[in-house]
């Protein structure tokens, strides 16, 4: 059986400027899995290609594969059944996601309408259920409110319900706490773990919050420069990162415990979309950085068992600890 | 609401006072009607009898007060030319000039809408490219040099229709033409950045995401959105049906109102153009009010508070 | 904590607003901070942490001087805060400075960075005209840019390099306080680490008291010797960082450290229910019991005051953390949204 989404080679430009460099990825039913990294990695930018969500101007290619149909570049039928009905995307700014002339039961039946046939009393009470199901307080009234009357929080459970009615077997939440409160933050993310326990639901967590993801995600891919550069489990990922860019990360981190020192801090910034180096893009910021690192792009290579990294000097196992104490 | 209401009528009447104030101040300092109007080489008993009839005599003061105090009586003076009361003079002249306006205001909404639409949905293609070329063209050019090519093309060189006057619906034609083109421009353009706007917000995004279908998405969740402040250029061209033609009405010598302000006006003819401008003003201000309740009822965070606080 | 006399001392700090909701509404007053003491310690950093509303970037512009509170009252350096405006006020922006969230929008963008960090030192007449570019060479190299980014426009640089500049320039009149407001939460992950580091190092080398206003626990954790946790316009924990995020006192910071997110670790969070409470609605009593899990009845009725725990000398505002109210089971939530 094919794999829940396959991406393959997945590129994007914008006006020549490319973001997205070749992005191999897939989704197993039920999972989670995480995409984390920097502003301008990538992590978005992959999932609105992959859902055909970007604006015309953005030139797409490779493959992007549902249960082993091509979807990239389908009929715009396909695109609209497939969107909302197999997969649904939550995004960051929950206020200024929902339209704010339209009130909010209204929003969630013309989900139910378009991928359920649901119409008049029957939408309407399923909405109200959902509304329940992602735990809004007082959900029948709350049918009859726009968005601008509800907090952040709540926005964020209406687009989860709104997602939640096609019945969906991925939803991809795109930074979805990033601008809650850490109380809240911490109600979407334990509201999300329940909905897939419940549903079984394949889940994709786009993050910058390495925090965030581990406690989420069984899988992480970590994005750098448009390119997926490490890929393992969140466990083997915090324990034992093997690209030198995911060991920064980690240990850039303020630590919550143990003594107070200067933080290992990346040097420099991530390189501009235009001015990439040669070889691996990370290279100019690399402590591990050798003249081998310039000549060509690593590629995703095996370094333990279901634990791949683009890097021509991975990390041993063990010694990620000690770079992040040093 | 009452409120909100009794606030916005209470600007609006202070509004009109200034318009009248003003337009008294300005017509009564800049000539003198009495030499306008009986010619300057009439005999001065006349002159004089003209100026004892109308009051011109009185400090300018008191005859502010009286012709404000008419005004509360319902009375708006009486034209100094032919002595028929102001408001039947410009009342007879209204449905000329909106033989002109209205017409003109459907090409506005018909044409300057769709085609805002259209070249925000095609953004950078080459009917955008055409219809933002024609709309700063239309936007840019006076309506008296508009006025004056189009008759030279369809009158002049070609023969088609008629260059001025209101004989048959035919000489309406290049009028309606000439006020509608130019508002329509207006209208394209500001259509256009309002749709584009509400094409790159979030809401849309969410739209498609959730599998609404692209034309379905334009019309449910972006053109209610647009509309918000489309409403505003719109309600100001409600607003100048009236008052929106004096140019166009000269170049085809159209005998609607603006034509007869401007006749009006250089004879100093006060109660005429007060009276002009009191209707001009009117309707401007009753326009407003209908935009601004339509802000309540096209946006619903216009009718209820956010629950926000400053932090 | 005895010798040295405070830099900055609060005392009470209210500030009020009036709101009007929506174009109908009638005005309610809202109390953004409602009691505020604090005290800074020169070369010291105090960490300020809460969630929206809560009133600490309120507390900050208040602390500076750059609005005046309603009630209770500010002294610097031994000296009550003059007011707005004044020669002395003015004097005092030379040595309390602020450093924002956004730097893209602290700066102008139509001037380069070295005209902008030179700005503060033509305003306050620190040294000559000639000496200048050199001084604004030492801030930029202090900050960890380069001589050239003085001809550089805000455009060109990074985020990073961006909030390095507003750094320079809030460094200008080497201040005694520097007051930071959310200063890394539009940065990326590694450009924060970045900047926490450039600030404890500029305070190592400079001596300057830091309020450092953050909603992450673990940033104020780096950066702070003490933290003050906000709720709802009051202070309802202090202490050491430490002592804070290891053995939280009160249940608001309990849920508050719960909700880090830790790698590694799964389950076992607190998570509390209902939204960040309106400062328009401000329930009675102590302003967290609607959404507190251990809330008496007295709770509801008595707003507990900041003091010492006897068992351990925390400062914290909690009946049931003093010991004055056994823990309850939570109150039964009640109006959490008034309107």
């Amino acid at each position: 059986m094919p794999p829940l989404v396959e991406i393959t080679g997945l590129t994007a430009a914008f006006d020549g400027v490319p973001a997205l460099r070749g992005v191999d990825l897939s989704v197993e039913r039920g999972e989670a899995v995480a995409l984390v990294g920097e502003s301008g990695c990538g992590k978005s930018v992959t999932w609105l290609a992959a859902l055909g969500l970007l604006p015309g101007k953005a030139r797409v290619g490779g493959s992007v594969r549902l249960d082993g149909a091509e979807i990239l570049h389908a009929p715009a039928a396909t695109l609209d059944a497939m969107r909302g009905g197999r997969i649904a995307m939550i995004f960051q700014d929950p206020a200024s996601s929902l339209n704010p002339v339209h009130r909010i039961g209204r929003q969630i039946t013309e989900a139910l309408a378009l991928h359920r046939g649901m119409t008049g009393t029957a939408a309407r009470e399923e909405a109200r259920r959902l509304l329940d199901r992602v735990g809004m307080p007082d959900a029948r009234r709350r049918l009859d409110a726009y968005p601008h009357e509800l907090s952040g929080g709540q926005n964020q459970r209406v687009m989860i319900a709104m997602a939640l009615a096609g019945s969906p077997e991925l939803l991809v939440a795109d930074e979805p706490t990033t601008a809650l409160d850490v109380t809240i933050q911490a109600q979407i993310l334990e509201l999300l773990a329940e909905i897939r326990r419940d549903t079984g639901m394949a889940l994709v967590l786009i993050s910058h919050d390495l925090g965030v993801v581990a406690e989420t995600c069984e899988r992480v891919c970590v994005m750098y420069a448009g390119r997926i550069v490490e890929e393992t489990t969140a466990a083997d990922l915090f324990a034992a990162p093997a690209h030198p860019y995911a060991a920064g990360l980690l240990a850039a981190l303020p630590p919550i415990d143990g003594p107070r020192r200067p933080l290992a801090a990346i040097p420099g910034g991530v390189p501009e979309p235009w001015a990439m180096p040669p070889g691996c893009p990370y290279a100019p910021r690399c402590p591990r950085h050798v003249a081998g690192c310039d000549a060509a792009v690593p590629r995703l290579s095996t370094v333990a068992p279901a634990h791949r990294a683009a890097c021509i000097r991975p990390l041993p196992e063990g010694t990620a600890r000690e770079l992040m104490r040093a | 609401m009452l409120r909100f209401l009794g606030l916005r009528l209470a600007r609006a009447l202070l509004t009109m006072v200034l318009v009248v104030t003003f337009a008294f101040i300005v017509l009564r300092l800049s000539g003198d009607p009495a030499l306008l109007i009986m010619s300057a080489d009439a005999p001065p008993e006349a002159i004089a009898a003209f100026r004892q009839a109308w009051g011109l005599n009185d400090p300018i003061w008191e005859q502010y007060l009286r012709y404000f105090a008419a005004i509360f009586r319902g009375d708006l003076g009486q034209s100094m030319r032919d002595g028929r009361p102001a408001i039947e003079l410009v009342a007879e002249r209204i449905p000329a000039t909106l033989a002109l306006t209205l017409p003109a205001l459907a090409i506005k909404l018909g044409l300057g809408i769709p085609a805002g639409i259209y070249a925000a949905l095609h953004r950078n293609s080459f009917a955008d490219r055409a219809v933002m070329l024609l709309a700063v063209a239309g936007f840019t050019v006076p309506s008296f040099v508009l006025g004056l090519v189009l008759v030279l093309v369809f009158a002049v060189q070609l023969g088609w229709l008629p260059s001025g006057g209101q004989e048959s619906w035919r000489h309406g034609v290049l009028p309606v033409l000439t006020l509608g083109i130019g508002g329509a421009a207006v209208l394209a353009r500001f259509t256009r950045s309002a749709m584009l706007e509400v094409l790159g917000q979030p809401y849309m995004r969410t739209a498609l995401a959730k599998g609404v279908p692209w034309a379905r998405a334009v019309r449910r969740h972006a053109l209610p959105n647009a509309a918000i402040p489309t409403v505003t250029i719109v309600g100001f061209m409600v607003g100048s049906l009236l008052a929106g033609a004096v140019v166009v009405e000269s170049v085809f010598s159209w005998p609607g109102v603006g034509r007869l302000l401007v006749v009006a006006v250089a004879n100093r003819d006060l109660a005429v153009v007060q009276c002009i401008l009191l209707l001009v003003a009117a309707t401007m201000v009753s326009a407003n009010l209908v935009v601004d309740l339509l802000y309540g009822v096209l946006d619903p965070r216009l009718r209820s508070a956010p629950r926000e606080a400053t932090a | 904590m005895t010798g040295d006399e405070p830099l900055l001392h609060a005392q009470d700090l209210v500030r009020r607003y009036t709101m009007r909701r929506g174009m109908f509404g009638k005005p309610v007053e809202v109390r953004a901070v409602d009691g505020v003491s604090l005290t800074l310690r020169r070369g010291q950093t105090l960490g300020l942490v809460g969630e929206s509303g809560c009133g600490k970037s309120t507390t900050g512009r208040m602390v500076l001087g750059l609005e005046v509170p309603d009630a209770g009252g500010v002294a610097f350096a031994n000296e009550r805060m003059p007011l707005p405006g004044t020669p002395e006020w003015r004097r005092l922006r030379a040595r309390m400075t602020m450093v924002y969230q956004d730097p893209l929008g602290a700066l102008d963008r139509r001037l380069d960075i070295g005209t902008q960090v030179a700005e503060p030192l033509e305003i306050h007449g620190i040294g000559t005209r000639a000496d200048r570019p050199g001084r604004v060479e030492a801030l930029l190299r202090g900050v960890g840019l380069r001589p050239d980014h003085a001809r550089s426009f805000p455009h060109e640089l990074s985020g990073g390099q961006r909030q390095r500049a507003v750094l320079a320039r809030a460094l200008a009149t080497a201040p005694d306080l520097l007051v930071c407001d959310e200063p890394i939460s539009a940065l990326d992950v590694s450009i924060q680490a970045q900047v926490m580091n450039l600030l404890s190092e500029v305070q190592a080398r400079t001596g300057v008291a830091m309020l450092f206003i953050s909603h992450d626990l673990r940033a104020v954790r780096q950066m702070s010797h003490r933290v003050a946790v906000m709720y709802l316009g009051r202070v309802v924990e202090e202490g050491e960082p430490d002592d804070v995020l290891h053995a939280p006192a009160h249940p608001y910071s309990q849920a508050l450290v719960s909700a880090i997110p830790h790698p590694g670790r799964r389950g076992g969070r607190i998570v509390l229910k209902g939204d960040p409470p309106n400062p328009a609605a401000r329930p009675a009593g102590c302003a967290f019991h609607p959404r507190c899990a251990v809330a008496a009845a007295v709770c509801a009725r008595e707003v507990p005051a900041l003091k010492r725990r006897p068992s351990d000398g925390r400062l914290v505002a909690c009946h049931v953390a003093q010991g004055d109210a056994a823990a309850g089971a939570g109150l039964p939530q009640i109006a959490m949204e008034a309107a």
